[in-house]
């Protein structure tokens, strides 16, 4: 009898599972885990078509990655129906096979720089070219509709190719890129019949004039999304106002800094159904009646959810912002150099506010203003104004931090820059705020200790890591030992990105890190003593991870090699801007720069990059074909 | 490269017990004491090591307080090798007794230095400093352990105001990690408020300044400014440029002092005239009512020749007869 019934569930079971497994892909939630048997069963089962239909329900590309690698079928049926291609280190994978390998690629999205290139602790010239991308997807995927490339060096030449080869384009979204000029913008608004998205956020642009603007044609009425704040040259009025005029789908628009304050009201007007907004200068003169003219123009903007630009605001300017701040979901206040007293008068009235950017000028008492009246902030980033440089008194502390994450139940995501902190203030803020995803703490003085207790910042960051359990994103500042980074690897499993900087005391550290934090893709080390045990202890960790950054750090010349040859899908590329004239295997490397790879060794490294070789006796191979 | 070369067979040696990260003979005292030591080339070698920019932490070894001036814009020298040997952590201990006072003095002496770097700030975020990253390294083994040490004098530092610590922070490659596009952005933007201190409180005013036969504008926030004093010399620094070479003046020089007070001479009733804007649109001269309430009223300055401003009234005239003034 119980065998029987047994048997029944077991049987009951099996049929459930081979049924429920096809519906896990429904689910988009599930992460998939790859199964040996039943492809064959599967191919009886899901004739390629219904397959297909199923995939295209599955949207993340870490999904689509486990769906890929079920069985060979499952991975071509995957192939092809990718739409949205990610890559998140350019030079892991050549251009080429990944053109081959999505036929019906509409997106292709790309990043080059490691990280810390934000902070110039990467020289230029290092690499990142897209270049050989573009060239690549206009001869085999002519039909790509959106480009979106971070930390890329991005020339006019790219540009035109771009504008040239695809006929459908509709996106392109340059985040940290640098390289190209006006020029190469104006061939895209021209060209780009069809074209949705131009966003430059935050590049380096050769601006040689703001005529790039005229040379949307007259029938271009497409245009969703224009960004060009990080241009500096002056774009004629008309040409913007008629631009706007005749884009009715317009959504987002971010006007560079010298778009003036008077102006403003007219461009407003012509798009009333902008939802998000960044402004120009907002210094200006202006008299009473343009003041109201604008707020009434603000007051238009029914749509409005996002605000930002808002150069030198004056405080006698804020109140024309009252009207749009109810319903305002996302503020970016960085630029804006605006006091305490003022910034609370506006805050007060955002109680929608999901996503705030601030300078420390809001001072612990502006954090207090916010944890009581923006019950609905999900991210929250405060910036050093560098004020305590000019001797002004911004008391900026831990307790601002600690008192929103109290006020704020759905605080997920933090940027803090903080002269010092305590070890009381981040246990306080991990107990109120167990639902981080993103924590990171820039404690601005190298070292600095708890500076009540004078200890180590480790039982902080302890807590953090122990009560979050879904911290994805971390960055530590003050002074720390071996034992924060101890209980990092013990209870940070769902971390991904950690940057670290003036930490720790030994190998230990690193090698916690890599035995501990199993999720962990992205390591970035400055200025820590970190060396070569740890490294080559942990090497096959490192073909887990897409990429580990370490300067200013004890790594030998000889460790480098070593890890080379033990990791031969690994590239390890020594950064060394001050080359020795020989190089024996103690010789201490400046920056090195890991990642996997199945392209090889890249062929455009300049003269300070060196790739460590395969082959241990040949040491060092530079191979600058450009 | 002597000072290297001792350098290297130090490390091979064993350590540095002896010498700090110079290659200088240990000294209890600090600074620049510390180059007296030395052969006179390796002094030559060493002070123009020392016109490096900087080595950044707090607690750190700093460059020869004498040459700040030539620090902060110092020569790249590109070709200089790195003269801090990254150590293998067993030697950290040994090091670090011998640099305990070197680091401890040289913070002092950091704050010392701190007004002359605070000028040159925004430069140094804009400048990119290559140099030594590895001396950062170098330093953070000693730093560490001076930690204990340096707290009462940090602490003393960060109540203080004078802000030695952000002098240094400023001085290290990418510290603190804020993107240099939003450095740039902001440097500009402080720039704009850069003639005025700042104080907190209500916020800055800004108001134009005109002068005639200035080829721009100028904006000055008037809540930077105590009294008429403080207001008077800081437009005399902004446009003391445009008085150089006007008809009328004695024959002028270069030196600063000089056309400070030739300016002082003109603006004191000789040439030029303050006036100001107010609320009604009415030119006045500036003097006559208390500070606080210019503030209130001001909308804008002009620095008037004097010829021109013969007819305006200090305290409130007849408004028909200065807009006629104005209109001729």
């Amino acid at each position: 009898m119980a065998s029987v019934s047994l048997l029944f569930v077991t049987l009951l079971s099996v049929t459930l599972y081979i049924n429920i497994k096809s519906f896990i892909l429904w689910d988009q939630s599930q992460t998939f885990l790859p199964s040996l048997s039943d492809s064959v069963l599967m191919d009886r089962r899901f004739p390629f078509k219904v397959l297909e239909h199923i995939f295209s329900f599955v949207d993340s590309n870490e999904d689509r990655n486990s769906v890929s690698l079920v069985c060979k079928s499952w991975f071509e049926t995957e192939r092809r129906t990718r739409k949205r291609v990610f890559v998140g280190n350019c030079y892991a994978v050549s251009p080429l096979k990944v053109a081959r390998r999505f036929p019906k690629m509409r997106s292709l999205t790309l990043k080059g720089k490691p990280h810390f290139a934000d902070y110039n602790l990467v020289p230029d010239g290092w690499g990142g070219y897209a270049w050989p991308w573009i060239e690549a997807m206009a001869a085999r995927r002519p039909l790509l509709e959106e480009i979106r490339l971070k930390r890329m060096v991005v020339t006019d030449e790219c540009l035109e190719k771009i504008a040239a080869s695809f006929r459908d384009f509709k996106s392109l979204v340059l985040t940290s890129c640098e390289g190209f000029s006006t020029d190469g913008i104006a061939a895209i608004a021209s060209t780009c019949r069809k074209l949705r998205n131009l966003e430059l956020r935050e590049c380096i642009v050769d601006d040689l004039g703001g005529d790039w603007l005229s040379y949307f044609p007259e029938t271009s009425t497409s245009l969703v999304s224009l960004d060009f704040s990080c241009l500096d040259s002056e774009v004629k009025l008309s040409d913007l106002e008629r631009l706007l005029s005749r884009s009715p789908n317009l959504k987002s628009l971010k006007l560079n800094r010298s778009v003036t304050l008077d102006v403003l009201e007219s461009l407003l007007r012509r798009a009333p159904q902008l939802v998000e907004l960044g402004t120009g200068s907002f210094s200006d003169e202006l008299d009473p009646e343009e003041i109201s003219k604008l707020t009434k123009a603000l007051s238009e903007l029914k749509q409005l959810k996002s605000l930002s630009g808002l150069w030198d605001l004056l405080p006698e300017y804020i109140p024309v912002l009252y009207s749009v701040c109810p319903r305002l979901t996302s503020l970016n206040l960085s630029y804006a150099t605006v006091q305490m007293p003022d910034l609370i008068d506006l805050l007060s009235r955002c109680s929608k506010l999901q996503k705030l950017w601030v300078m420390d000028l809001i001072e612990d008492k502006g954090l207090k203003t916010v944890a009581l009246c923006c019950k609905e902030l999900r991210e929250l980033r405060v910036f050093p104004s560098g004020a305590d440089l000019d001797e002004t008194d911004v008391t900026l502390t831990e307790q601002g931090l600690v008192s929103v994450s109290e006020g704020c139940q759905k605080l997920e995501s933090v940027l803090y820059f903080c002269v010092q902190f305590t070890n009381a203030a981040l246990v306080s803020i991990a107990k109120n705020r167990p639902n981080f995803r993103c924590f990171r703490l820039c404690v601005m003085e190298p070292f600095a200790p708890d500076y009540r207790t004078q200890q180590p910042l480790d039982e902080g960051f302890k807590a953090i890591v122990e009560r979050c359990k879904d911290l994805r994103r971390l960055s530590v500042s003050g002074l720390l030992t071996d034992k924060a980074f101890e209980y990092i690897g013990v209870h940070a499993k769902k971390l991904r990105m950690l940057s670290i900087a003036f930490a720790g005391d030994s190998d230990l550290m690193l090698h916690h890190l890599l035995s501990g934090c199993e999720s962990l893709k992205k390591l970035e080390i400055r200025d820590c003593p970190f060396g070569d045990t740890a490294l080559l202890e942990n090497a096959a960790k490192l073909e887990t991870m897409r990429s580990l950054w370490m300067s200013s750090c004890f790594v030998s010349f000889g460790a480098c090699k070593q890890l080379s040859q033990k990791m031969p899908r690994l590239n390890v590329e020594v950064i060394d801007e001050h080359p020795p004239k020989t190089r024996p295997d103690s010789s201490p490397v400046e920056r090195i720069y890991i990642y996997r790879t199945v392209a090889g060794p890249r062929l455009d490294t300049p003269e300070f990059v060196w790739t460590i070789h395969k082959k241990p006796e040949v040491g060092v191979s530079r191979l600058a074909i450009r | 490269m002597s000072p290297e070369e001792k350098l290297q067979s130090n490390v091979s040696d064993g350590g540095l017990k002896e010498h700090n990260y110079l290659g200088l003979s240990d000294c209890s005292s600090v600074g620049s004491s510390n180059l007296s030591g030395l052969a006179d080339d390796d002094k030559a070698t060493i002070s123009l090591k020392a016109t490096e920019l900087t080595l950044g932490l707090p607690g750190s070894q700093s460059p020869a307080r004498d040459n700040t001036e030539l620090n902060l814009l110092g020569p790249a020298k590109l070709d200089e090798k790195p003269f801090f040997p990254l150590l293998p952590s067993k030697d950290e201990i040994s090091c670090s007794s011998s640099q305990k006072n070197l680091a401890s003095g040289n913070k002092r002496g950091f704050s010392d230095t701190m007004d002359k770097f605070s000028e040159a700030k925004v430069s140094v975020y804009a400048e990119k400093n290559w140099m030594f990253p590895e001396a950062v390294v170098a330093n953070q083994s000693v730093v560490k352990k001076e930690v204990p040490q340096n707290i009462p004098k940090g602490k003393q530092s960060t109540t203080n105001n004078s802000s030695s610590p952000p002098a240094a922070k400023a001085q290290i490659v990418g510290w603190p990690p804020v993107r240099s596009y939003r450095k740039n952005t902001l440097a500009t933007t402080c720039k704009n408020s850069d003639e005025v201190d700042g104080k907190p409180g209500s916020g800055p005013l800004f108001v134009k300044v005109s002068m005639d036969g200035a080829p721009y504008l100028r904006k000055v926030d008037l809540r930077s400014y105590n009294n008429y004093g403080e207001l008077s010399s800081a437009l005399e620094k902004m446009f003391s440029t445009f008085t150089l070479g006007q008809p009328g003046s004695s024959g002028a020089t270069g030196k600063d002092v000089r056309n400070e007070t030739r300016l002082k001479d003109l603006l004191n009733g000789k040439d030029y005239v303050l006036t100001y804007e107010d609320k009604d649109g009415d030119w006045m001269l500036v003097g006559d009512f208390s500070w606080e309430i210019f503030i209130g009223v001001c909308k804008k300055l002009k620095i008037m020749k004097g010829s021109d401003a013969i007819g305006l009234a200090a305290a409130p005239a007849p408004r028909t007869m200065e807009k006629s003034k104005m209109r001729a």
